[in-house]
């Protein structure tokens, strides 16, 4: 129970679920956020709404997904993803919402339809805010994973650290938590790779400013 | 082809409003080089931004071709102060972005662009991202985006204003050549008296907000122009003259 392949087992699973839940919130969140900055009314009607459901702990909801989706992976995942989702939201919307005028201006002179204007210009102006988002709501995934785990689960870190604090292995909990920290940083550092591919404008200029 | 008569502009309503144009009447004909020349939140931009169709007048008639401008007119070219290139596309893309956002085929206009680029000696730079060029290099890149679609009217408001002396004598040159060439009706906005006096057919001088026109003043100069003409004798004269204006509405003095 304590082998190097074990605790891989276990850092595998946790990784998995913290992926899925971040995934789901990447592709949710964009779109939530897309939508309200696209539509005045929608904004005001869900974003409301929207922050009053993250006010919710979270912590509070795992028995509620643990009764709606049994003690699978899907409660785990919703609570990751329910824990990233809005740093996702809040960082895509202000950058769309992040187009200097003079862009702006020169779309409407080019008389580009609504959505010419969101694929070539607002995304791409969302994408420096979006990726902050992304590393934050990378680390708050993984911190769902672990809350889910602890609530109900006979697998993942979370659930390591809670069957060894159960038996006072101190040891095992400090392997946990040390398992999780490098995680985290590998979770982190691979957004910040996907980043720099995906906007290499952002990277490779040999000069910058002028 | 343009004809403004009392077009006023006011911005927000009572006290706290602003008149940025107050009564402009102004007619421009097919080909030529307009300059509007005036001090600092006159309205030019506003004017320009009326004529573009992206802020409407608040009274008074702003016609196109006879018609009354209602969002962007046909076939427009503007160019912005802030060269408001997009910095996530390279050199050759930014230029191609009118013919995308006209949903038109890329492929049909890149050879346009590419000759455009040749001709503001940018060919190197074609896969460049805007970052990695010079603010001169990004200017010369936002006008031959302005080109691309062959625009019959051409919008540039204070195009060269964050450019050294150099360079922008330099695009003045290049502009003019540019003008020349292609029939095309130009509305240029711009600080600088011989940077007015040298391109342009007409110079229209606005007085401080509210911006009025002062004086339409047609500049005589042979249409073919060098740099050296500013050394010329009626250059010099047309200079004094609009010095002249701006010294009287108190906006200069020795
Ligand atoms: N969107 C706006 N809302 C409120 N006031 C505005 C707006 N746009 C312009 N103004 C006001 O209108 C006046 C004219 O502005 P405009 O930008 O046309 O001046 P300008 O002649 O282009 O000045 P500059 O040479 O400094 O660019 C200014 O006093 C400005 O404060
Ligand atoms: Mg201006």
């Amino acid at each position: 129970m304590t082998s190097p392949a074990w605790f891989a087992e276990q850092t595998v699973y946790t990784v998995g679920i913290t992926f899925a839940g971040f995934v789901a919130a990447v592709v949710f969140g964009v779109l939530f956020a897309v939508v309200i900055v696209e539509w005045k009314l929608l904004d005001r009607l869900l974003f409301p709404l929207f922050v009053g459901l993250n006010s919710v702990p979270k912590v509070a909801l795992a028995p509620l997904f643990i009764i709606w989706f049994g003690v699978g992976d899907a409660p785990k995942i919703a609570i990751a993803f329910l824990i990233a989702v809005f740093a996702v939201v809040i960082d895509t919307a202000l950058g769309l919402r992040s187009v200097p005028p003079d862009i702006l201006d020169l779309a409407k002179t080019m008389r580009g339809s609504r959505l010419k204007v969101l694929l070539r210009v607002k995304l791409f102006c969302a994408m420096p805010h979006l990726f902050a988002g992304l590393k934050v709501a990378m680390s708050l995934a993984l911190v769902g994973a672990i809350v889910g785990e602890f609530v109900s689960s006979q697998r993942g870190l979370g659930y390591v650290i809670l069957s060894a604090q159960g038996m006072f292995d101190t040891t095992r909990v400090f392997a946990a938590i040390a398992i999780l920290a490098v995680v985290g940083v590998v979770l982190i550092e691979a957004v910040a790779i996907v980043e720099r591919l995906a906007m290499p404008w952002h990277y490779s200029a040999e000069r910058q400013g002028h | 082809m343009i004809h403004a008569s009392q077009v006023t502009k006011q911005f927000g309503h009572g006290h706290k409003g602003v008149t940025a144009l107050n009564g402009i009447s102004l007619t421009i004909n097919e080909g030529e080089f307009v300059s509007l020349l005036g001090p600092s939140g006159c309205g030019k931009s506003t004017f320009l931004r009326c004529l573009a169709g992206i802020e409407t007048a608040s009274s008074g008639n702003l016609l196109i071709d006879g018609k009354p401008i209602a969002g962007p007119p046909d076939r427009l070219g503007m160019a912005f102060q802030r060269d408001a290139l997009l910095d996530w596309f390279d050199v050759l893309e930014n230029v191609l972005l009118p013919a995308d956002f006209g949903n038109k085929r890329k492929c049909d206009y890149e050879p346009r662009a590419r000759e455009l680029l040749e001709m503001a000696g940018l060919s190197a730079f074609i896969h460049s991202y805007p970052r990695a060029l010079s603010g001169g290099m990004r200017q010369r890149v936002a006008i031959c985006r302005s080109l691309l679609l062959d625009p019959r009217l051409l919008l540039m408001d204070e195009p060269f204003g964050a450019l050294d002396a150099l360079t922008r004598d330099q695009l003045n040159v290049d502009l003019h050549h540019l003008s020349q060439q292609r029939n095309m009706t130009v509305v240029f906005v711009t600080h600088s008296i011989s940077e007015a006096v040298f391109l342009s057919t007409r110079v229209v001088v606005f007085s401080p907000r509210p911006g009025r026109i002062v004086e339409d003043i047609a500049i005589d100069l042979p249409r073919e122009r060098r740099l050296a003409v500013r050394e010329s004798k009626e250059f010099g004269d047309h200079a004094r003259h609009i010095r002249g204006l701006f010294e009287k509405m108190g906006l200069i003095h020795d």
